[in-house]
């Protein structure tokens, strides 16, 4: 509610949304977004930056447009309104195929693995847009296809033993343990070598030590991968644990946005997640 | 481990290998053909497995490209002269063709409509190759007869034992590129988009131009496989390419094994072998008893001849160590 007062130019908007103004161009940078699905407004006009090399929470109760919000920035849906930037440039023209190549990477609520592949063989794929051998060139075999497949095998090699997930490596990526696949699914993201990482209820399903690991994990890819990542999550310990800047969505619109001891104290924000309780 | 089952895996090829090169100083003619026809199916099957096994996309027309392949590779022999070797590249390309433009709005076609539209196309085909209007062309419901083709270069073969090599090395050509495909960066972008679409393109796959260029491939190798069977026939007629065929092809894919190429062979040799034993057991009920193999094989073996041996072997192996 407390947009309500805010010019209705979303790039004006943008501009006196964060908490302090951003001395460099921002990695990602959120402008007035809307997207309708039929009658229900998913996502009104929401605008939040995130600055390189941070880790952002994206908290809000369940519906709230978080996931939705995701499906944007990596092409899955086009919004109705509103623009997306990546070092200050619209994504919103290029193909869902091409956000990878552009830097940004992900993971699913849901876990969206390859199940009849193998792990090894579903973290290769993350590898897809940074590769270029073509059809013709798979069939023939040629030797840059195998030199380009023997590099994608390292890096995949390092990525699942980041992850701890090399010892599955030849199993199917179907039927394994939830904790696992979700770790797969961060391997395969990691293949991309993304800039922004977006993750989606990584903690979801995990008990206490796990997440534990997790937020360990986390801030590796931060500080050894140099990713910046933007982080949707309900597990408030871990959120505002490692985030740098949170960021809170209800009913599709930010109420909340600062570091994350203001954004806990938000009354909004408390407000939103009683209501939900 | 990798690399003793791969040993393994290298022994059995090249076993297959050298009786399918040492075929021709046993078989008699007429098995040889056999033979050559069970390589044909099962580069039929192969371009259906690449599509519908590994592709996920659902195809109930592939006869259509069979019968595209046979009837390009039958008129540019009856017609323009072009010797029946040059044919078969042309029948390719013309098959990569038509099958990436039928990808293309096959595009937005998911499951049963897919199924669908390739039925169609294989309803169609035979009753265009009958219109009269082509006639001068597809010789009409009677079809196009060619010669028999002669080993060339004075090899000591006779012509059975020459289209048997023919169309052994064309097999083996078109296996090794299509498991070279599979095996990289290709393969496992075209099984991403089987198992999970949105995030094989999250993932950066073009989804679309991978769906359509393996459409293209998979009517490529089936037209590949119409070419040859021209060439070994030495005859095409419209009644050859009923939707039959199409269904025969998938039985082929089902029975061999959904995503195993190997498993081509064994289905090409039961859409091959199993109509005749089914005609010995009773030639009045020959589909029924035919159906009956058809049932009892999917009930025992739900993966297909290639997963049944699989499990086999892994059980004999258990054994053994024991
Ligand atoms: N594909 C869709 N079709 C229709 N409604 C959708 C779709 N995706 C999300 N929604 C709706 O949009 C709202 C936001 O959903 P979502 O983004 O999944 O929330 P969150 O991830 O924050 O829990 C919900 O009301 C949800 O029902
Ligand atoms: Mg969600």
């Amino acid at each position: 509610m407390n947009l309500a007062a805010m010019p209705a130019d979303p790039l004006a908007r943008a501009r006196c949304a964060g908490p302090d103004p951003a001395p460099a161009v921002a990695l990602l940078s959120v402008r007035g977004v809307m997207v309708r699905f039929g009658g229900i407004v998913a996502l009104d006009s929401v605008s939040f930056d995130v600055d390189p090399g941070d880790i952002v929470g994206l908290i809000g109760p369940n519906g709230a447009g978080k996931t939705t919000l995701f499906n944007c920035l990596s092409r899955l849906y086009q919004p109705h309104g509103g623009d997306i930037l990546l070092d200050g440039a619209s994504i919103l023209k290029r193909p869902r195929h091409a956000i990878p190549t552009l830097g940004i990477g992900r993971t699913f609520q849901n876990v969206a693995l390859f199940d009849r592949l193998s792990v090894a063989e579903n973290v290769l794929v993350g590898g897809h847009s940074r590769s270029t051998s073509s059809f013709l060139g798979n069939a023939l075999r040629l030797p840059s296809v195998r030199r380009e497949e023997a590099a994608l095998r390292d890096r995949a090699a390092e990525m699942m033993r980041f992850m701890e997930v090399e010892s599955w490596a030849d199993r199917p990526a179907g039927g394994l343990p939830f904790p696992i696949r979700k770790r797969i699914e961060l391997a395969r993201a990691l293949m991309t070598r993304p800039r922004l990482l977006l993750l989606d209820e990584p903690a979801a399903g995990l008990n206490h030590e796990e997440v534990e690991v997790l937020k360990a994990q986390i801030r590796r890819v931060r500080d050894q991968l140099d990713v910046t990542v933007l982080l949707v999550e309900h597990h408030m310990n871990l959120v505002m644990s490692i985030s740098d800047k949170v960021v809170a969505i209800d009913f599709g619109r930010k109420i909340a946005e600062g570091v994350p001891a203001e954004v806990q104290a938000d009354p909004e924000v408390i407000r939103a997640y009683l209501g939900e309780g | 481990m990798p690399s003793q089952t791969n040993r393994r895996s290298l022994l059995l090829v090249g076993l297959v290998l050298a009786v399918a090169l040492l075929l021709p100083a046993v078989a008699a003619e007429f098995r040889l053909f056999q033979a050559a026809q069970i390589l044909i199916y099962a580069i039929a099957i192969l371009g259906l497995n690449l599509l519908t096994g590994y592709n996920g996309q659902i195809s109930l027309g592939h006869g259509a490209f069979f019968a595209m392949g046979a009837y390009a590779t039958a008129m540019l022999v009856d017609h323009a002269g072009v010797p029946y070797w040059a044919t078969i590249p042309v029948s390719a390309l013309l098959c990569l063709a038509i099958g990436f433009l039928f990808g293309l709005p096959a595009l937005r076609l998911e499951g049963h409509y897919l199924a669908l539209a390739t039925f169609a196309l294989a309803l169609a085909v035979p009753q265009l190759l009958k219109y009269k209007l082509f006639e001068p062309w597809t010789g009409g419901v009677q079809g196009i007869v060619i010669m028999k083709p002669e080993a060339p270069f004075g090899l000591p073969l006779n012509a059975d034992q020459w289209l048997y090599y023919f169309t052994l090395a064309i097999t083996l050509v078109l296996f090794l590129c299509a498991w070279n495909l599979l095996r990289g960066r290709t393969g496992r972008a075209l099984m991403a988009i089987r198992d999970h679409q949105s995030a094989a393109e999250t993932m950066g796959v073009n989804s679309a131009l991978y769906k359509s260029l393996i459409f293209g491939i998979s009517a490529m190798y089936t037209g590949i496989a119409g070419s040859l069977s021209a060439v070994i026939v030495q005859f095409v007629a419209p009644d050859s390419f009923t939707i039959m065929l199409s269904i025969f092809l998938l039985v082929g894919l089902v029975v061999g094994g959904i995503g195993s190429i190997p498993g081509a062979f064994l289905g090409a040799a039961f859409i091959m072998i199993v109509p005749n034993i089914s005609a010995d057991i009773s030639k009045a009920a020959t589909g029924a008893v035919y159906g009956a193999f058809l049932i009892l094989l999917m009930y025992r073996l739900p993966d297909g001849l290639w997963g049944g041996l699989d499990r086999l072997r892994t059980a004999a192996r258990a054994r053994l160590a024991r």
